[in-house]
């Protein structure tokens, strides 16, 4: 480790030191102990470089240097600024720069038994469950910012849904960071519980309302029981001068249907690391992204589906649209316990580069302790195709439409996989309004 | 309608068509046929405008129009259709949507009105039962993980509903069983009407069986060798080609 790090690693922990000792005192003693167990973990760790393997091609060098800090103060945020960022008439939870901003979050029509609240408020009604989850299934010691959320997570979501209880409507939480000044660090933290026999549907929304460089740790943890269903969405649109690093775990149960859909459109650099255990026979799985990347943006995935019981199904499905300098990372992990036989496993990572100064490294890799399985893995990067240009424009297309449906059929393609229809058309929205930026530049080339 | 005079073209370099002539009038229909390798498919590309081929010399005139001088969506617009060879596929956009844009897409150039969602429908509807098809493909990304005999379907679908003046199947037939091949010819002999035109790039004299061509030409080394009536058709199923070639090489000796 260099002087450097230490230093920042040293600051973090000074920082800890100091939140601790003042506002989290108030938090029950197994929460207080995870906490210190963290910051403990994290100062071991220190921050990745790229000598590590997983994060060869993502430098977070900036993000150690610059030393964040939880972020203190909370700006008044109009309803009518977040109007953009709601979708349909969903219930939702709004934070604001890490804090429950109850005046902005709706919660009514919630079933019977169901829990959509504020991780404080579910640490003061429903402790046990939170105690049995959280920190259960992200280890802290996962890495250096899975353990910076664990140490400094302040409030989040909480959403439980009991045994064989149907929830109609989504669900929706909004992180949204607003600030004066660089430097701050909020560290979002979600925990969904959804019990054998239940469904819903979770959105987590990310949206950035200011241009400040920040640091955004987030870490969700999704417990699917059996025969469950659930879909999780996830839509990232923090400020271009933003960093956001998450890590998305999810464990699911015999016969359940789980699917996390991910839009990474915003921030500087994203990192996610999003890991998905079929862990009861007859699980299926799908895992579903597509980033849309310009400018100087840097989004890297790295993905884990791993099968530890027999007769289960996943299925990986990126697409990324790039222009300009920016870039991506895929690194795609399948993992097949000893004993999971008749796994099904299908992963592909196709990369459209619209600049020839994007830059897209894709990365398969295969870890299988048993014999009777099915893996395939798949990745293409390239420019547009001439002979799928050409074929657009003998049907009457002019060139500018053709580059744009294709184009868009790369997104769509991805977003036709969403089950749940005002998601899907809000996405689709947001995909097209974000492309047809994209227009006059490509129409110069 | 089309007029082709002294066409010769290339591809990265190499010269492929060497001075093509043809003269497709309404009403027709035309088979070119010959030995792989003899350009062909060159020819269909060329006058769909791929821009990989090169025109070196030589003109293509469509009703008036200067060919050689428009984008290929523009030679859309004024009526040509090509019916790929090997169609490709377009991820996420189903074909009722590709399709809708391609129609507008003529309309507007055109300067008539768009047709909306539901207008599109009928229409479509209409053209599925009159060459008796259902929608079942209608809702799949475009020519994704379709069978080979499902992507010439969806060609004939496309130039069903486009409805060109001038059709250009190449080698639509390849590959097909023969129900299939029934279902493709069926429907072209529907399309056909004194107003419009079609050129049939085959390998084989099976298709003519089913659409029965009034010229046949014979392609050799990027040149029209030997035109005829649909009975030249059946000499060559019968002889094969090597006669021609070597007809063709004396004519070349000959004229020096």
């Amino acid at each position: 480790m260099t002087q450097t790090a230490m230093t920042t690693t040293d600051r973090y922990v000074a920082q800890f030191e100091a939140v601790a000792g003042n506002g989290a005192a108030a938090a029950p003693a197994w929460l207080k102990s995870l906490r210190s167990n963290a910051i403990t973990q994290f100062a071991a760790l220190g921050f990745p470089t790229t000598k590590q393997e997983q994060w060869r091609f993502t430098s977070v060098r900036d993000i150690a240097e610059k030393a964040f800090r939880p972020a203190e103060t909370v700006p008044q945020v109009d309803l009518t600024a977040l109007e953009p960022y709601l979708i349909g008439d969903m219930a939702r939870l709004v934070f604001v720069n890490g804090r429950f901003a109850a005046p902005l979050s709706s919660v009514n029509d919630i079933p019977d038994g169901v829990v959509f609240s504020s991780l404080t408020d579910a640490l003061a009604n429903h402790n046990d469950i939170v105690e049995a989850h959280l920190g259960k299934h992200v280890p802290a010691d996962y890495n250096a910012f899975a353990a910076l959320n664990t140490a400094f997570a302040l409030d989040g979501a909480f959403v439980y849904v009991p045994k064989d209880v149907t929830v109609e409507n989504g669900l929706h939480v909004i992180y949204v960071t607003s600030f004066e000044e660089d430097g701050a660090l909020t560290t979002p933290r979600n925990l969904i519980v959804v019990e054998s026999g239940a469904r819903a549907d979770v959105i987590e929304s990310y949206v950035g309302l200011s241009d400040r460089n920040s640091l955004t740790a987030a870490v969700s943890e999704v417990v699917v029981g059996d025969n469950a269903q659930v879909e999780c969405y996830r839509i990232q649109r923090e400020s271009e001068n933003a960093y956001h690093v998450a890590n998305t775990w999810s464990t699911q149960g015999r016969d359940s249907n789980y699917a996390f859909h991910t839009v990474p459109l915003g921030s500087r650099l994203t990192r996610h690391d999003i890991r998905m255990v079929m862990n009861g026979e007859g699980g299926q799985g799908i895992l579903n992204g597509l980033y849309v990347t310009h400018g100087q943006q840097h989004v890297d995935h790295n993905t884990i589906l791993e099968h530890a019981t027999p007769h289960c199904e996943s299925h990986e499905y990126f697409n990324g649209i790039l222009d300009d300098h920016s870039r991506s990372v895929f690194n795609g992990r399948i993992i097949v316990r000893p004993g999971a036989q008749k796994t099904d496993s299908k992963q592909t990572n196709n990369n459209l580069l619209l600049s020839e100064n994007a830059r897209a490294d894709s990365q398969p890799q295969l870890e299988i302790y048993a014999d009777d399985v099915k893996c395939t893995h798949g990745a293409t990067l390239g420019p547009m195709d001439q002979n799928s240009l050409f074929y657009l424009q003998s049907r009457g297309l002019n060139a500018d439409d053709a580059r744009n449906m294709l184009t868009y059929g790369f997104g769509i393609e991805i977003l036709d996989r969403m089950k749940v229809p005002v998601v899907r058309d809000y996405l689709d929205g947001l995909i097209r309004s974000r492309l047809a930026q994209y227009r006059p530049k490509q129409a110069a080339s | 309608m089309i007029e082709i005079r002294n066409l010769h073209a290339s591809v990265e370099g190499a010269q492929i068509l060497r001075g093509i002539d043809l003269t497709v009038n309404a009403g027709e229909i035309h088979a070119i046929m010959g030995p792989n390798g003899s350009g062909k498919s060159t020819l269909a590309q060329v006058i769909a405008g791929h821009p990989a081929y090169e025109v070196t010399e030589g003109s293509i005139t469509f009703e008036g129009q200067d060919v050689l001088e428009m984008e290929p969506d523009e030679r859309s617009v004024a009526g040509i259709f090509l019916a790929f060879q090997y169609p490709v596929s377009i991820r996420g956009i189903t074909n009722a949507y590709f399709l809708r844009s391609a129609v507008n897409s003529i309309r507007k150039a055109k300067g008539e009105e768009e047709l909306d969602t539901l207008d599109f429908l009928d229409i479509l509807e209409d053209k599925l039962r009159t060459i008796g098809w259902d929608d079942s493909l209608m809702n799949r990304p475009v020519n994704d993980g379709f069978s080979g005999g499902e992507k010439k379907r969806n060609e004939i679908l496309q130039l069903a509903v486009i409805d060109p003046k001038l059709a250009i199947l190449d080698e639509t037939d390849s590959g097909l069983d023969i129900d299939a091949l029934r279902v493709v010819s069926d429907t072209v002999n529907k399309l056909r009407r004194p107003d419009n035109a079609t050129i049939i790039v085959t390998h084989y004299q099976r298709l003519l069986n089913y659409i029965e061509p009034d010229h046949v030409h014979v392609l050799s080394a990027g040149r029209i060798v030997k035109s005829g009536g649909k009975e030249l058709a059946l000499e060559l199923e019968a002889r094969g080609y090597d006669w021609l070639k070597e007809e063709s090489a004396q004519v070349v000796g000959s004229t020096g």
